[in-house]
């Protein structure tokens, strides 16, 4: 389904991506663990061509997209939670949502807006007050639920686990899993939580320095020593 | 007291136009952080536009009033969006990721180029037109034979900028594209990954404000009877002081800006001296960039994330 092959990316001169090859296979929850700074926020970017890889191509669906502009991209069924959510402040929980349905059949707005408050209750009760106000496992939800409002077949999540609660990334990683079994969403998830990531996804990659170094299915990189070694004894 | 009322009336009236014009600024300042200095001449074009289009009007016989306004109004409007487009594509859109000085400098560039443009194609000399909409309504007569008096035409001015700014404001407010406007202006990155066209959002917003200011260009040529080249430069800076003292950025702070610009140079013209009244203005600029520099109804820059 999406399919990047030697990819570079470049910030200025700072090559940030140095040949990245992966592939998400319709229906799969892949993830991408890696340190701080090897590059799995600018990869997901660089599926959605913000920015473009220098080198290299990113198909999604059989169609090389590496070149297109971003909302061309968006319109072809992928959506993303970036790092660091982006909600936007000053608009209420529901425009955010009415933003995040931009690209689907209009028709579908009730349901969709239906289905995201089914998953994630809070924001209904939230659903007048503005993007600021909201705690940070809030903003995650509705970061998820404004992706999810244009029906995507490929959803991007960035550490959607980052800076929250125990509980709450339970509850999320929950979600993820509904989405991907009832919906037949793909996902494909950054995380540095990799413990979690691991065990929901079906297969995981290892970024390390902006390349891949080790792929398995989320039971192999579970128990490979260098993982443990590197991602999960250190205090997780 | 009827010589105050005559001044709310045509401070009233001049404030509509400047604050269909400071629109225009806000708007493209709230949605790429910078200042169109081209846009004061949109403005003057919209007025040449409306002068040219009366004539050839004219001398089709199209003279019934209701037809040729709104005639005119559209030949402006059409026209001023095609060049406030032209502006995005030629002085901002080349340069996005420039520093911010060059933009500012493309822009002055193209104010110049527009003004010497118009005096080429137009000449220098004061274009007048008769008077389109006469008459008016007495609304107080004083015993010495002081009339207050509220034209057709000031009806006209103010009727129609507040519809076109309840308008506007619901656009921006509930409809689709001035939600993906909206956020754009907050985050153009994010706006882009929900599938906003971004670059195409931009172009809009110059757009639409250029038609808003070709309207202010319409109503003043209609008002005072006689425009040149060169009205763009003043009613430009004074739109922009009107978008600054509302608040830069926010659109009720530009419409109340532009009244209050207009409301002060009106009074300050009746009760002080007229030559002084730009003084007047860019005194109000000055203390509201010491001492309010978000302006009455702007955000602090700073804000929580």
């Amino acid at each position: 389904m999406l399919k990047v092959s030697g990819v570079h990316t470049y910030y200025g001169a700072i090559e940030a991506l140095k040949g990245v090859d992966l592939e998400v296979v319709q229906g799969e929850i892949v993830t991408l663990i890696g340190a701080n700074g090897a590059g799995k926020s600018t990869l997901l970017m660089t599926i959605c061509g913000n920015p473009r890889a220098r080198f290299g191509h990113v198909s999604f669906e059989g169609e090389d997209i590496t070149q297109l502009p971003t909302f061309e991209i968006i319109r072809r069924g992928i959506a993303q939670s970036p790092e660091g959510r982006r909600i936007f402040a000053r608009m209420t929980v529901v425009e955010n949502l009415q933003l995040g349905g931009l690209t689907a059949p209009k028709e579908r707005y009730a349901d969709n807006l239906e289905q995201v408050f089914t998953l994630f209750p809070r924001l209904k009760e939230r659903r007048e007050q503005r993007g600021g106000t909201l705690s940070g496992g809030e903003q995650q939800m509705l970061s998820i639920g404004r992706a999810l409002m244009s029906q995507p077949r490929l959803l991007l999540l960035d550490e959607p686990s980052l800076g929250l609660a125990p509980m709450i990334v339970k509850q999320i990683f929950n979600v993820v899993r509904e989405i991907n079994r009832s919906q037949g969403v793909t996902v494909f998830m950054v995380e540095q939580n990799a413990h979690h990531a691991l065990r929901l996804a079906h297969r995981g990659y290892v970024l390390v320095n902006g390349a891949i170094a080790l792929s398995g299915t989320g039971a192999e990189l579970l128990a490979n020593e260098e993982v443990r070694a590197a991602y999960l004894e250190g205090g997780h | 007291m009827e010589y105050f009322l005559q001044q709310l009336i045509n401070g009233l009236t001049l404030g509509a136009i400047y604050g269909l014009i400071a629109i225009g600024y806000t708007m493209v300042y709230g949605i790429i952080g910078m200042i169109n200095f081209a846009h004061g001449e949109i403005y003057m074009i919209g007025a040449f536009i409306a002068v040219i289009t009366f004539v050839i009007l004219g001398m089709f016989g199209i003279t019934w009033v209701p037809i040729a306004v709104l005639i005119v109004l559209a030949m402006s409007m059409i026209f001023t969006s095609a060049y406030g487009w032209a502006i995005e594509r030629i002085a901002y859109r080349p340069l996005r990721h420039s520093p911010r000085l060059a933009p500012l400098i493309s822009a002055i560039g193209m104010s110049i180029f527009l003004q010497n443009y118009v005096q080429l194609l137009q000449g220098a000399r004061n274009r007048p037109i008769p008077p389109v909409i006469q008459g008016g309504f007495s609304v107080m007569e004083r015993a010495d034979g002081f009339n207050v008096s509220l034209s057709y035409l000031q009806i006209i001015i103010m009727v129609l900028t507040v519809v076109l700014m309840f308008g506007f404001t619901r656009l921006i407010n509930h409809t689709e594209l001035g939600r993906a406007q909206r956020a754009c202006e907050q985050d153009k990155t994010m706006a882009g990954l929900l599938g906003v066209d971004v670059d195409r959002t931009i172009s809009l917003t110059f757009v639409v404000g250029a038609a808003l200011a070709g309207v202010a260009g319409v109503m003043v040529t209609m008002y005072y009877g006689v425009i040149d080249f060169y009205i763009g430069f003043l009613a430009g800076i004074k739109a922009f002081t009107a978008a600054v003292l509302g608040g830069i950025g926010s659109l009720p702070g530009a419409m109340m800006g532009g009244i209050l610009i207009g409301l002060i140079e009106s009074f300050w013209s009746a009760y002080f001296t007229i030559e002084y009244k730009d003084v007047a203005t860019f005194s109000i600029l000055v203390l509201v960039l010491i001492f309010r520099p978000s302006g009455l109804l702007g955000r602090p820059e700073i804000e929580k994330v």
